[in-house]
């Protein structure tokens, strides 16, 4: 049985109350952006791609089973490393739970600065688009 | 007057006491904006608390002081850029506003196959007023070509310009580069065929000296809040026999001397050009921002400036893999650069978790960097109340960064 959306962020903001200052957590976002496995080439097209005013970010899912799986990358390796936590919560869910999720980790981490519009990093848009491929199973 | 004291002029800035993340600020994107001093914030609540009324309209004694106080802003601005009259000083909301200002009233007198000429390195702001007025009036835009250091093309210039030209809009201070551009010469070219002059003055008010009538610019154009003073406030000059003729932007209030259904008249300088309610406390605490700039050694502010860009530049080569975008022989002490691989993002948001406020990104200057192959640059503009040991830090926490990224 998968571990549920909510279970997994849970991990996370345990795994996040270790770090005492901005530069441990971030040094641990680096390492996850350094380990996440990239997207495949053919996959880094302009459809995947999510233009951000500052970094890129390709995301592509597929459906196996009833669970939908994705995998992404991006040019800047912090964003990368939020783009990992992100697929670690969303990633083998079913559409319906990835629609109806909150992901509530990313304030309680203290990350929520990268959704801010001055960021601009193209994360907004890739929490919309892995939403929206949820939902797009849902509906066809 | 006294000397310039850095310690006395950090302690007119409360804003530098901040702690960001834990550590002190190191405040070091003053291209996108600049601190406040305490003469001007204090200035903005004086003025509400003991003067806040509208101006040029009341029989009544606030609004005779409001407008008093506005129009010796005015006054004082005028004197500081050395303008020969203060009506050819108009308040705007900014830059921006004061290109698009030129761009509508001057272009109302422009003919299709009319030709503007920019620069490569121009801010989007002084790019697509102009695409805009080429696409109402089908005049021209030509562009000035940039060279890999981040110099102008001077030949390119020369061969550009020709009786065709009937505007030349330029940056005088490159806020994505530091390059300093040769306006003088610009300017003298520029008259020889006939062409008017626009400075893009956004970047160098703060600073050199700005002296309208040496430099002979017909328009010049900055904004309030990066010379200290607030935000949505700015300036732009125009010589009054070039802005006389000229229709007005926008109507409104103001601007008129008579409204009928039948006709309208229009008011004369400056007040043509200001439709509308004015941002009366940012016009009044720019011209205290002004009053600070003439009450402290600026010639001393002005070296510091000049000595913290050297050695930033120096301490900047040091590092490994460093990369300046931008190397031209003459530059402000605004520095963009990028180092081996890193993304700009990635130092940038680092450097933010150390308490270093730099700017990261295409800096509204697309065509430049798609010139240069990249997506951007880091970008530390600095201002007269930064300091060497701030600059060590800098180095410093890049060093720290690029060490967690490798």
């Amino acid at each position: 049985m998968n571990k549920s959306i909510n279970q997994i962020q849970d991990e996370i903001i345990e795994e996040f109350a270790i770090f005492d200052d901005w530069m441990e957590k971030y040094e641990y976002i680096i390492d996850l952006g350094k380990e996440l496995p990239l997207i495949k080439e053919e996959y880094k097209k302009e459809n995947n791609l999510i233009e951000g005013c500052q970094s890129r970010v390709w995301v592509a899912s597929e459906l196996k089973n009833t669970h939908l799986v994705f995998t992404a990358d991006s040019d800047a390796i912090i964003t990368k490393g939020i783009i990992s936590l992100l697929i670690r919560v969303l990633s083998n869910q079913t559409p319906e739970n990835i629609v109806k999720s909150d992901l509530y980790f990313i304030r309680k981490i203290g990350l929520q600065e990268h959704l801010s519009p001055t960021r601009a990093n193209g994360l907004v848009g890739m929490i919309n688009r892995l939403k929206n491929d949820g939902l797009k199973q849902l509906t066809t | 007057m006294s000397e310039f004291n850095i310690a006395e002029i950090r302690n007119d800035f409360p804003i530098l006491k901040e702690l960001i993340h834990g550590s002190p600020l190191i405040y070091f994107d003053n291209g996108a904006t600049s601190q406040k001093p305490k003469q001007v914030i204090e200035r903005v609540s004086k003025y509400y608390i003991h003067e806040n009324s509208n101006v040029h309209r009341g029989v009544h004694f606030l609004s005779d002081q409001a407008t008093n106080a506005y129009e010796l802003a005015r006054t004082k601005i005028a004197q500081y850029i050395n303008a020969e009259q203060s009506q050819e000083i108009i308040f705007t909301k900014g830059t921006t506003d004061g290109i698009n200002t030129v761009a509508f009233s001057f272009g109302e007198t422009l003919k299709p196959g009319d030709e503007i000429l920019i620069s490569g390195m121009e801010h989007h702001s002084n790019i697509v007023p102009w695409q805009m007025l080429c696409e109402r009036k089908g005049t021209v835009l030509k562009v000035i070509p940039v060279t890999q250091d981040g110099t102008l093309d001077l030949d390119a210039f020369n061969t550009l310009l020709s009786e065709r030209t009937k505007l030349l809009s330029i940056i005088h201070i490159s806020n994505a580069l530091g390059t300093i551009n040769p306006v003088k010469h610009l300017i003298e070219q520029a008259h020889r065929v006939g062409a008017k002059v626009l400075l893009d003055a956004a970047q160098s008010i703060q600073h050199l000296s700005i002296d309208v009538q040496a430099l002979d610019c017909d328009f010049l154009t900055f904004s309030g809040h990066k010379v200290f003073g607030p935000t949505g406030i700015g300036i732009l000059y125009g010589k009054k026999e070039i802005l006389d003729p000229l229709p007005p932007y926008q109507g409104g209030g103001d601007m008129i001397n008579q409204v009928s259904f039948e006709k309208t008249t229009y008011n004369g300088l400056p007040l043509k050009f200001e439709a509308g309610t004015p941002n009366i406390s940012g016009a009044i605490a720019l011209g205290a921002a002004f009053d600070y700039l003439t009450s402290i050694d600026l010639r001393g502010a002005f070296n510091h400036e000049h000595t913290l860009g050297t050695y930033l530049r120096a301490r900047m080569r040091e590092i490994p893999g460093m990369r300046f975008i931008g190397e031209a022989p003459e530059t402000s002490c605004t520095v963009s650069f990028l180092v081996g691989e890193t993304h700009p993002l990635d130092l940038g948001t680092l450097l933010d978790k150390q308490g270093i406020a730099v700017r990261t990104g295409h800096h509204c200057t697309q065509p430049l960097m798609k010139q240069f192959n990249i997506p951007g640059t880091v970008r530390a503009s600095l201002a007269f109340y930064n300091t060497t040991e701030e600059i060590d830090q800098f180095i410093t926490a890049i060093e720290r960064s690029l060490h967690l990224l490798s």
